[in-house]
């Protein structure tokens, strides 16, 4: 393997890791907060569906994200009703939101497109174009540096550096900052949030709409970026794949990056090498593609250092003495 | 009546009229209350006798039906706990709202911060806390994690927290139930210091002792109504305890003198370490003799909890069990899991949390008395649960318990607390087990049902089986053991017998000093506790 | 508390969400510019108007009756097994390998035999999130989701690298012998000399399904281990402090619920298809969780409900031939009826709690 394909590879996983970052992302506010979310998948296919909608009636990629923001914000408004408001089951909640989006997607698009659920093909200012960042080509000729610089880095979507950027952000967000620290606490000991009086509720309906503005961005991301328009089931599980990246991370953010690149990293491998020859014995596609889940897996029973997720995740609030 | 206090200013807090009901439960009736500024007062009560329902009332947990909140003379509304904040009001509760992964600091800054970010909120908050633990004796590590912390000194996190938001009035609800004599003393040098600086205490609480010793004025709360207001230094124990009960009650138990028989439970170096890696019995020793009681002492968390579980047959998963357990001579394996070996060998066992262990809330009284029992060969069919039998052992046990309502369809939640209590007596208690071990049996429980109880005790007793009683309260151990053994972090500091014992001696123990130890158990000890640190 | 009458709780309380689910699967019908009245008619002479649409409708029901008792099974453990799906498939899995193995001279003898293969392989692939969840902790839940694209993948590896045969270019295995082959109702109705639901997949394997109801019927409400089971599903502390083995139960009802989800394949695999596809389970595993919701995780209802939903999957087929209407509208209703049922419980109980206080009151 020469540097040129390691480029492309890694290029390749910088690309597929996007929207499992941002989905991730999304759902640590979410979890961190206490509000188990398994409808990130459902959340991210929505958001897929309302962008390429929208940026293909507008032409406009912006208007798309936005839209794709809307769409994720509702199924989420829906998720906090449930499980905040109404103190139902967040993984019912979750599991009907994954339905929801999975079928009304192809029924509206059926509906307005008629193209059996795909949007049109996006093309134009529909998408959004890949970044040149400066210097890219001038740099280019420097050994290693100059390819690293022009291919890896420079050359991606405004998303994908929205993406990165959040890593940082949402750090300091949850660590330097008074939303932050009660964050945390809700997701911790929402009673000690209460006493303080400071609304559970508001709080956790906070979380849970940052994480479908994320998720908002993820599909918008996955229909407007990486592909051109929507398609059916276009997410294939990558909210589940964000969600194992979350427990992998054990709820930080820093590790949320180190896992969506890993997995995304394994995505890229399984699509360039389909039978993966590694001399001994040859991994087929279908195993690398299984690996986050069986990681993940792994993961959770504790082998591989413990993830232990928010204490009071999973549990709504309800005030007593 | 006057109460004690600076007269001619405002009352601290004055309540008028209040009222709050639970569906058909009025957990507050037309409740009057007087608070003087700068004075502690007490508020006593049975349990469910309405006072905390009046004070998460107070701290804008739950609205009044009716009635008026003053705040130094001044009318509020207190729709929420930022309301009560605002108003100068500070809550400690019985069980801490802390965030266990968040240091002292976080936790006292969280609620309470000065901006955005936190940077200046927690520099601001340290040289603050500095200044308290100064003034009032409240040291604790900033940078701490609550986790890490004994429970004394989270509970100076909870009153720092009030501290720090400028909480005039402190509320305490049943603050020395989880801490040590020695503990309670220092709790209450903080309040007496807080007391000469102006600040008004509210102290909840159901011990007598308490209020007697640190209380300006008391209020006494039955079934939901202030039944009296009065100044501490004018009352006595015993009046107040006429108060709360509604008549004259003697926790004395009419016994006869117990005729031990042979050894019917003996336990020999039993040591268990939790899962988290504490240990929680450091060898304990004990003998029952068939009819006798023995009576556990000791401030909640050392260990008794522990000690009735393993003897019951089960611990927390992931903790480790060493020792030895012989029933009746017999051996018994110590896995951990053993509840139905234990039931089969003749080990009844009243749980102290009868809510969570004792019985499944949802399912029916019937159901809950095959509970623990349900592959005993009477309710078997076949491979079938044989539910007729079930039921008619169930009807029997209604009437001869007078369980009330008398439905066996009712779910165990429907019932009153001394009611699911007794249900699970009743199911302990009539396979006339050789050991009955018993935790907390009237937590919570009425009076009638109370007497109901002990006498059950005694009477298996009397029919010369062995019980294990153990009791945060007092009275109770003093009224009804035989032996009265008392335990401290993990181990049995000392016996007395109960006509010997006085309270003074066994608080000692309960702190963990021996009066009686000789200098070498003193050092064999020291060495201990420095090993588990 | 303040407590409802148990009809209130049993059948108002559902019927009243399931009104909600279908009002606003009717506003979006409306939306998409389709007449909700003519959908329901075409959905009901689909599905329930001929004896071949009922052919199909109960094919559909026998395949939801066994994933809604394995999701019933699990629920009242305390346990939420999202993995139907995967164990479903695991299931098929097993059916074929029992079918294709052995030479079988009757359907007789392979039935048996096949729904052995089919529950131990959908218990086994339960085992695994079950002892994770018991020993160390791991939430059963997000196991059980990873275990179902796990299974997707290794039955994708399966079937294209072993199982296919030399040439074939489809994911699949052989056909079974025709010997193997289970009789239809057809068939069964023929030999009583009625003519009915003439090429309907509708076979033996529905009364297996309902045999299964009454089983687990009295499983978990007349033996030890019901008992148990739905005390620990309560109670966690109280069933330890009761004797009951946390491992013990969470293991065998996971093994229960694996297994009965699992048996879904001698329905669709051995029934229907007569081979093992990819995506065979077709996300019946994921509709079982809408039937054991609305089914109030009892099996009478799990019946009643997966017969809906049968109509439901028939009704929307025949929508998706004869009007413009995707055959996805039958996710949006499932994930309405989940979101009604489950997650907005509340919504509409606590309203009704108190309409019931108030006629209390007044009453009294």
């Amino acid at each position: 393997m020469d540097f040129a394909t390691v480029l492309q590879i890694l290029d390749s996983a910088v690309r597929l890791m996007t929207p499992l970052l941002l989905a991730c992302l999304a759902g640590l506010y979410s979890e961190r907060a206490g509000v188990f979310d398994i409808g990130l998948e459902g959340k991210m296919l929505m958001a897929a569906f309302t962008s390429a909608s929208v940026a293909y009636a507008t032409g406009s990629a912006w208007l798309g994200l936005l839209a794709g923001i809307a769409g994720a914000a509702a199924m989420a408004g829906l998720h906090g009703l449930a499980s905040i408001s109404f103190r139902g089951n967040q993984l019912i909640s979750g599991v009907a939101i994954n339905f929801l989006a999975s079928g009304l997607t192809v029924l509206l698009g059926q509906k307005i497109f008629g193209l059996g659920g795909r949007t049109p093909s996006l093309s134009g200012a529909a998408r959004f174009g890949e970044i040149t960042l400066p210097l890219a080509d001038a740099l280019r000729p420097v050994p290693v540096i100059g390819p690293i610089y022009a291919e890896l880095i420079s050359g991606h979507t405004l998303l994908v550096y929205v993406a990165f950027a959040m890593v940082p952000l949402t750090w300091w967000v949850l660590y330097r900052t008074r939303f932050g620290l009660r964050l945390r606490a809700v997701g911790e000991n929402p009673a000690s949030v209460d006493t303080a009086g400071v609304s559970v509720t508001r709080l956790r309906y906070g979380a849970v709409m940052i994480c479908g503005v994320l998720c908002g961005i993820a599909g918008a991301y996955l229909a407007t970026g990486i592909s051109a328009g929507f398609v059916k089931e276009m997410t294939a599980g990558r909210g589940f794949i964000a969600l194992a990246a979350l427990i992998f991370a054990k709820w930080r953010p820093w590790s949320a990056l180190f896992a969506t690149f890993l997995f995304g990293l394994m995505e890229a491998v399984a699509n360039r090498f389909p039978d993966l020859d590694l001399g001994f014995v040859t991994v087929p596609s279908m195993f690398m593609n299984a690996l986050p889940y069986i990681l993940t897996v792994i993961i959770l029973a504790g082998f591989v250092g413990r993830a232990i997720p928010p204490r009071a995740g999973g549990e709504p609030y309800v005030k007593e003495r | 009546m006057a109460l004690a206090g600076a007269t001619g200013t405002a009352p601290a807090i004055e309540l008028r009229g209040i009222c709050k009901a639970f569906g058909p439960v009025q957990a507050n009736r037309d409740i009057d209350l007087s608070v003087p500024r700068g004075t502690i007062h007490g508020i006593i009560g049975e349990n469910g006798a309405g006072k905390s329902t009046l004070m998460s009332i107070l701290y804008g947990f739950y609205r009044p039906d009716a009635g008026e909140i003053l705040v130094g003379g001044k009318p509020v509304a207190i729709a929420d706990s930022q309301a009560a904040i605002r108003a100068g009001i500070g809550m400690v509760f019985q069980h801490f709202k802390l965030v266990q992964n968040f240091t002292v600091l976080e936790n006292v800054v969280l609620g309470a911060e000065d901006g955005r970010l936190l940077r200046p909120s927690l520099a601001r908050a340290r040289g603050e806390l500095k200044r308290l633990a100064a003034e009032y004796e409240l040291q604790v590590d900033p940078d701490a994690l609550v986790e890490e912390l004994s429970v004394g000194h989270q509970q100076r996190v909870e009153i720092l927290k009030a501290l720090y938001r400028r909480a005039d009035i402190l509320i305490l609800d049943e603050p020395t139930g989880v801490l040590t004599p020695a503990e309670a003393d220092h709790l209450f040098r903080i309040l007496r210091g807080l007391k000469d600086e102006g600040k008004t205490i509210i102290l909840i609480t159901h011990k007598l002792r308490e209020i007697m010793e640190i209380t300006d004025n008391v209020a006494v709360m039955r079934r939901g109504e202030m039944v009296a207001s009065v100044r501490t230094a004018e009352t006595s124990p015993a009046a107040l305890a006429e108060l709360m009960v509604g008549r004259k009650v003697l926790l004395r138990v009419d016994k006869a003198p117990a005729r031990p028989g042979p050894p019917v439970l003996e336990v020999r170096g039993l040591r268990m370490v939790d899962a988290d890696g504490v240990e929680r019995l450091r060898g304990i020793d004990l003998d029952i003799r068939a009819g006798e009681i023995l009576g556990i002492a000791g401030v909640a968390g050392n260990g008794q909890t522990q000690l009735l579980e393993i003897l019951g047959g089960y611990a927390e998963p992931g903790s480790r069990l060493s020792g030895e357990i012989r029933l009746k001579g017999q051996k018994l394996p110590l896995s951990g899991s053993d509840g139905r070996a234990r039931r089969r060998a003749g080990i009844g066992h009243v749980p102290e949390d009868r809510q969570a262990e004792g019985l499944i809330m949802d399912f029916t009284a019937w159901e809950n008395v095959a509970f623990g029992y349900q592959d005993a060969p009477e309710f078997r069919n076949g491979l079938l649960m044989d539910n007729a039998a079930i039921r008619k052992d169930a009807t029997g046990k209604i009437a001869r318990f007078d369980i009330r309502p008398p439905d066996p369809d009712l779910a165990a939640k429907s019932f009153s607390g001394g009611n699911q209590q007794k249900i699970v007596v009743a199911r302990e208690v009539e396979r006339n087990p050789e050991l009955l071990l018993i935790g907390q049996p009237t937590r919570g429980v009425d009076i009638g049902a109370i007497e109901f109880i002990h006498k059950r005790i005694l009477a298996l007793r009397d029919a010369g089986r062995a019980v294990l009683l153990v009791s945060v309260e007092l009275d109770e151990i003093m009224a009804l053991s035989d032996r009265i053994a008392v335990m401290f972090d993990g181990r049995i500091m000392g016996e007395r017998l109960p006509g010997e014992a006085t309270t003074g001696d066994l608080g000692c123990l309960m702190a963990g000093v021996d009066p009686t130890a000789a200098p070498p158990g003193a050092t064999a000890r020291t060495d201990a506790d420095g090993g588990a640190g | 508390m303040e407590r409802m009458p148990t009809w209130a709780d049993v059948i108002l309380t559902p019927l009243i969400s399931l009104a909600l689910a279908f009002s606003i699967s009717a506003l979006v019908i409306l939306a998409i510019g389709e007449s909700p009245a003519e959908a329901l008619k075409v959905m009901v002479e689909g599905a329930l108007g001929s004896s071949y649409g009922w052919g199909f409708t109960l094919y559909y029901t026998t395949n939801f009756i066994f994933t809604g008792l394995a999701v019933m099974v699990a629920y009242h453990a305390g346990l939420f097994n999202i993995g139907g799906e995967g164990q479903a498939a695991m299931g098929g899995l097993g059916v074929a390998l029992v079918l294709l193995a052995l030479p079988w001279p009757h359907w007789a003898f392979a039935l048996p035999a096949a729904a052995v293969g089919a529950a131990l392989f959908g218990a086994a692939w339960a085992l695994i999130p079950a002892w994770l969840q018991a020993r160390r902790g791991s939430h059963v839940v997000i196991t059980t989701i990873m275990f179902n694209f796990i299974a997707a993948a290794l039955l994708n590896y399966v079937l294209v690298n072993l199982l296919r045969p030399v040439g074939s270019m489809d994911p699949a295995s052989a056909s079974f012998a025709p010997a193997t082959h289970l009789p239809k109702l057809s068939d069964m109705a023929g030999a009583l000399g009625l003519e009915w639901g003439e090429n309907t997949p509708v076979n033996i394997a529905f009364f297996i399904a309902l045999a299964a109801c009454l089983l687990v019927w009295l499983l978990i409400w007349r033996t030890r281990l019901g008992y148990e089971i739905r005390a620990f599903g309560k109670s966690e502390p109280a069933a330890l402090y009761a004797g009951i083995s946390a491992l013990r139960i969470t293991v065998l009802a996971m093994l229960v619920s694996g297994g009965l989800a699992g048996l879904m394949a001698v329905n669709n695999v051995m029934g229907e298809a007569e081979r093992l596809v990819l995506n065979a389970v077709e996300g019946a595993g994921f509709i079982g969780i809408a039937v054991a919701l609305m089914g109030r995780n009892h099996p009478f209802g799990v019946l009643l409900a997966a017969l809906l939903f049968g109509f439901l999957y028939q009704g929307g087929g025949e929508l998706a031939l004869w009007t413009t209407i995707p055959r996805e509208l039958i996710v949006v209703i499932q994930a309405l009826v989940i979101l009604f049922t489950g997650a907005l419980d509340n919504m509409v109980r606590m309203p009704l709690e108190r309409l019931f206080a108030a006629l209390r009151r007044k009453g009294a």
